[in-house]
């Protein structure tokens, strides 16, 4: 469809105003991550890198990267195991209380994370269990599963259902389907969930704080940093490192879930 | 190959349970969905039970000791003080308000990206839009303080431009400002795929039959993307309504929401029934909304 | 395609039902996960080895790198902080997982009684923490962690509540509370948010309106707490932000948000060094403040290395550190020299060698109980904390 010029460039303008203000903070952040004061203050006097060893070396705060990392990683293998399966059981079937699964994993997301936090808080403590990796783990799979669920479920449902029964008819069994025709299949969405899961779970504070206990994951330890108001380019420069380091897997993950193409022109 | 070498010697145990589940729909859905949903309803539902159910119980002040003598003294204080009322009905506007900026500032940009845009264009966007999300929230509502303060980045802009200074710092508008920003996100995300899967043809339909681009707009793309923007707002909406942490960073004085209060009892004076109590309210209003948006369509635009 | 439109009130209502029945259930079965775990038992003779762990709350600046990391390569104990801002978040943590998750905590002492009567703390032997026999003798065996006799904690230091304000904003030097409820600095007037700046206000009112009868101000009949909360209330237009953390604060004074304010020298502190100019003062009418003791949980999982934390922070050193750091009282009375050697003049300016008038003359936080002696009914920290939610509401 052709638009006129003048409805381009405005659309364009605005976009670029949009992308400006999603940036501003990132680019702060980025910024005065070589701030030289300890204060956050405008404007920066000058640049300076030496916090960047401080960090570094700042045991604490590699401590909370790698529990983060870990609780990521597992909570987004039980949200991928545990999605997926409720993805082809809705999918496939038709049972009692269908529509009712697609609303109760949404939950989670849907409702307060304090009330996922205080729920789940209240569960451990009501059960005497300790808080400490597996109670964080909970916490992050229980909304980290909707995600996947949908993704795969929107993959699913534009998937053609003929080619499962084709594999079949060829004599593979329901396992040799699933690895060699679903799978291949669903892969993207189960990308796309993963990666959404793990950037959840990562940065996950509000049900964490009511999981964790004595930990820090990495978002408890800049809230903790953030209180103390002294050391906030340590948390700049972690930041920044982070959001460095995701940019591949962001990118790569964009080129995946675009390959089905797009409706235009 | 496999398949000749099995009806040669027999049918090894995995076919032949595979073939038994083929013959059984009901056992195969039970097992996929038995994990699911004995997380869910195990640990989740069943952790939501106890909580709400706790809203009727009430706590001893002194040693902080959940007492379990059913009353409803947590209920007759939030209805009785209206320091509540307010609290909750701040927290529900500026949600709304939220929801509404967001899907203003959210339309134009998807319907570029997703149909003017080039398409390298397009895919810097789309990374453009993820990137915060990959950012910390705390930091970057943090570094919101240092936009909205006195002597802060926005200041320093308008007074350059001649424009004054604005006091916007720690206030409602700092919340609104902030809460907008950080679920910008949310809201391009689903409303971006609804534009995607429009087809031109509609479009081109439209203005063949005379209507000029507003009109297209209003009457034929607005009504095919509001299963996208009721999705994306039910993540503004919930996400904000149940927030603290941007009211605590940003907020003024008169800034509490109903997280704050809900945070406060539980995390400080450890009264739980109350929190739990004062935890309906968003509950009952995400589960209208919630009612709502799946009118709208909204769960298929997820 | 799907069926979701079919039965708009099933999936709901379902939900609902499920989640009632599954509260009740389990509650029926269960009882109060209780929190008196440690009566008390034997103490320690001696410290054993380190468990190479101790997990602590601490105020925000407690537990900073200068006397932590020394501390580590010792010990081989590694320290994991959890800041609080209020002595109602250092309760609820303490109480939090069945009370094991932290070993120590620097409860100051509004806090510390709750933690007793809670049986969230246990008594320590303070014959192994060489230190405490040169405490004050006020902080020996004070009544906010001695009962009957047991020492449930060891105190450590203790400070004024200020006034903190802007030299470059605010005429000459404001020597009375009034000027934080005084209209001139409408919007840039900023207070902890804590329940227990009521005892703030009160204090003001006992000298301001000696009609009302204020005697303490952590023991206020219905009326009194009235007038207090009214102030509190008339206060709030003038009151840009009520701030929780310690940054908060740091925040609003440096970039111009706030210019006066009720503060601790922490955050002074850490204003001056950062060249904003600043000052904090004690007023005429006095003030509120805080003694903080660290105290052992009764379920602590790390007891050796938090009796090592324990003896560390007595030290005269390390009290001498904390003290010129966060700008408080040593409890230790030999700290005084070792404060004069690391800053000159530092001794005399946090008032490590100040007579016990000075001590006297703040009134330390303490939990408001409904029983305040005399015949006569006062109001306890559950009401404090409901009308401190009215009046920022």
């Amino acid at each position: 469809m052709v638009h006129g010029r003048g409805a381009r460039l405005a659309l364009a303008a605005w976009s670029a105003a949009i992308v400006a203000f999603l940036a501003l903070p990132i680019v702060l952040i980025a910024v005065y991550a070589f701030n030289p004061s300890n204060v956050q203050s405008w404007p920066l006097h000058g640049l300076s890198t030496k916090w960047f060893s401080s960090t570094f070396a700042n045991g604490e705060m590699r401590d909370a990267l790698w529990l983060s990392v870990r609780a990521a990683l597992i909570a987004t293998t039980i949200a991928l195991v545990l999605g997926s399966l409720a993805a082809f059981a809705v999918h496939r079937f038709r049972f009692f209380g269908r529509e009712t699964v697609s609303l109760v994993l949404v939950l989670p997301l849907a409702l307060p994370g304090i009330i996922t936090g205080m729920a789940l808080n209240s569960l451990f403590a009501f059960g005497g269990i300790d808080f400490s990796l597996v109670t964080i783990v909970v916490g992050h799979a229980t909304f980290c599963i909707v995600v996947v669920y949908n993704n795969v479920l929107a993959r699913l449902r534009r998937t053609e259902g003929s080619l499962v029964e084709a594999s079949m008819d060829l004599g593979a069994d329901g396992w040799t389907t699933f690895r060699l025709v679903t799978l291949p299949l669903i892969s993207t969405s189960l990308v796309a969930g993963g990666l959404l899961a793990f950037a959840l779970s990562f940065d996950e504070v509000i049900v964490t704080t009511f999981t964790a206990g004595a930990q820090n994951t990495l978002p408890l330890w800049i809230f903790g940093q953030i209180r103390l108001g002294q050391r906030l380019p340590q948390v700049n420069v972690v930041v920044l490192v982070v959001v460095a380091m995701t940019l591949v897997p962001v990118i790569l993950a964009q080129r995946l879930t675009r390959e089905t193409g797009v409706l235009r022109r | 190959m496999a398949a000749a070498l099995d009806a040669s010697e027999g049918l090894s145990l995995r076919r032949r349970a595979s073939g038994a589940l083929h013959r059984r729909p009901a056992a195969r859905a039970l097992l996929l969905l038995s994990p699911p949903a004995a997380w869910f309803v195990g640990l989740y539902l069943a952790a939501l039970g106890v909580l709400f159910v706790s809203a009727f119980w009430r706590v001893d002040g002194f040693t902080g000791e959940v007492v379990h003598s059913w009353t409803l003294d947590n209920f007759r204080t939030l209805l009785s003080e209206p320091t509540y009322r307010t609290i909750a009905l701040r927290t529900i506007g500026i949600a709304a308000a939220v929801t509404v900026t967001d899907a203003i500032l959210a339309l134009p940009f998807a319907y570029y990206a997703a149909r003017v845009a080039p398409r390298r264009l397009s895919r810097a966007l789309f990374v453009a839009v993820l990137l915060p999300l990959w950012t910390s929230y705390l930091v970057r509502v943090y570094a919101w303080r240092l936009i909205l303060a006195r002597d802060g980045i926005l200041n320093w802009g308008l007074d350059h431009v001649g424009l004054g200074s604005l006091n916007v710092a720690y206030s409602n508008i700092a919340m609104w400002i902030v809460f907008s920003y950080i679920w910008l996100p949310f809201m391009i995300m689903p409303v971006w795929a609804a534009i995607e899967r429009v087809p031109d043809s509609l479009l081109e339909a439209s203005a063949d039959m005379g209507a000029r681009g507003f009109t297209t707009f209003r009457r034929v793309l607005l009504p095919l993307v509001l299963p996208g923007l009721a999705a994306g707002s039910i993540f503004t909406f919930s996400l904000t309504l149940g927030d603290f942490i941007t009211p605590t960073l940003v907020g003024g004085a008169g800034s509490d929401f109903i997280g704050n209060v809900v945070y406060r009892s539980v995390g400080v004076a450890n009264d739980v029934p109350f929190a739990a109590a004062f935890a309906v309210v968003p509950v009952v209003v995400m589960g209208a909304y919630l009612l709502l948006a799946r009118r709208l369509g909204a769960f298929e635009a997820l | 395609m799907t069926t979701f439109l079919d039965k708009p009130s099933g999936p709901p209502a379902a939900i609902a039902i499920t989640l009632a029945v599954l509260g009740l259930l389990i509650s029926a079965c269960g009882g109060s996960s209780g929190g008196g775990g440690g009566k008390a038992s034997n103490l320690p003779t001696k410290i054993g080895r380190g468990e190479g762990q101790l997990n602590v709350i601490a105020w925000e600046g407690y537990t900073q790198p200068q006397w932590v990391k020394p501390f580590e390569r010792q010990t081989g104990c590694q320290v994991h902080s959890k800041y609080a801002g209020s002595s109602d978040e250092m309760v609820t943590l303490m109480r939090q997982g069945g009370g094991s998750q932290y070993d120590l905590v620097s409860a100051s002492g509004d806090a510390s009684l709750r933690l007793i009567r809670g049986g969230n703390v246990k008594p320590v032997n303070v014959s192994l923490i060489p230190g405490w026999r040169d405490f004050i003798p006020q902080l020996k065996s004070p009544a906010h962690n001695t009962v009957d006799g047991k020492h449930y904690g060891v105190s450590l230091q203790w400070g004024p509540n200020t006034l903190l304000y802007n030299t470059s904003k605010v005429g000459g030097s404001p020597s009375s509370w009034s000027v934080l409820y005084d209209p001139r600095y409408r919007g840039q007037i900023t207070v902890p948010d804590n329940p227990i700046q009521i005892a703030d206000a009160a204090l003001y009112l006992s000298k301001t309106q000696p009609s009302l009868g204020i005697k303490d101000p952590y023991e206020l009949t219905d009326k009194q707490l009235g007038a207090a909360v009214d102030l509190l209330k008339r206060q709030r237009p003038l009151i840009k932000k009520y701030w929780a953390l310690a940054s908060d604060e740091i925040d609003l004074f440096k970039n111009g948000d706030a210019v006066v304010g009720a503060s601790w020298p922490y955050q002074t502190i850490t204003l001056q060094g950062d060249k904003v100019p600043v000052k904090d003062l004690i007023p005429r009418e006095g003030a509120t403040g805080w003694a903080d003791t660290w105290m052992l949980s009764s379920r602590a999982r790390h007891p050796n290395c938090a009796y090592m934390w324990m003896r560390w922070v007595s030290t005269p050193k390390v009290q001498a550190q904390q003290a010129i750091s966060f700008g408080e009282t040593p409890a230790n009375t030999k700290a005084c020299s070792f404060m004069d050697r690391i800053q000159k003049g530092a001794c005399a300016k946090y008032h490590a060698n100040a007579p016990a008038t000075y001590f006297n003359s703040i009134r330390f936080w303490k939990t408001p109980v409904s029983d305040c002696g005399g015949g006569q009914t006062c109001t306890d920290y559950t009401e404090w904390q409901r009308r401190w939610t009215q009046v920022k509401g």
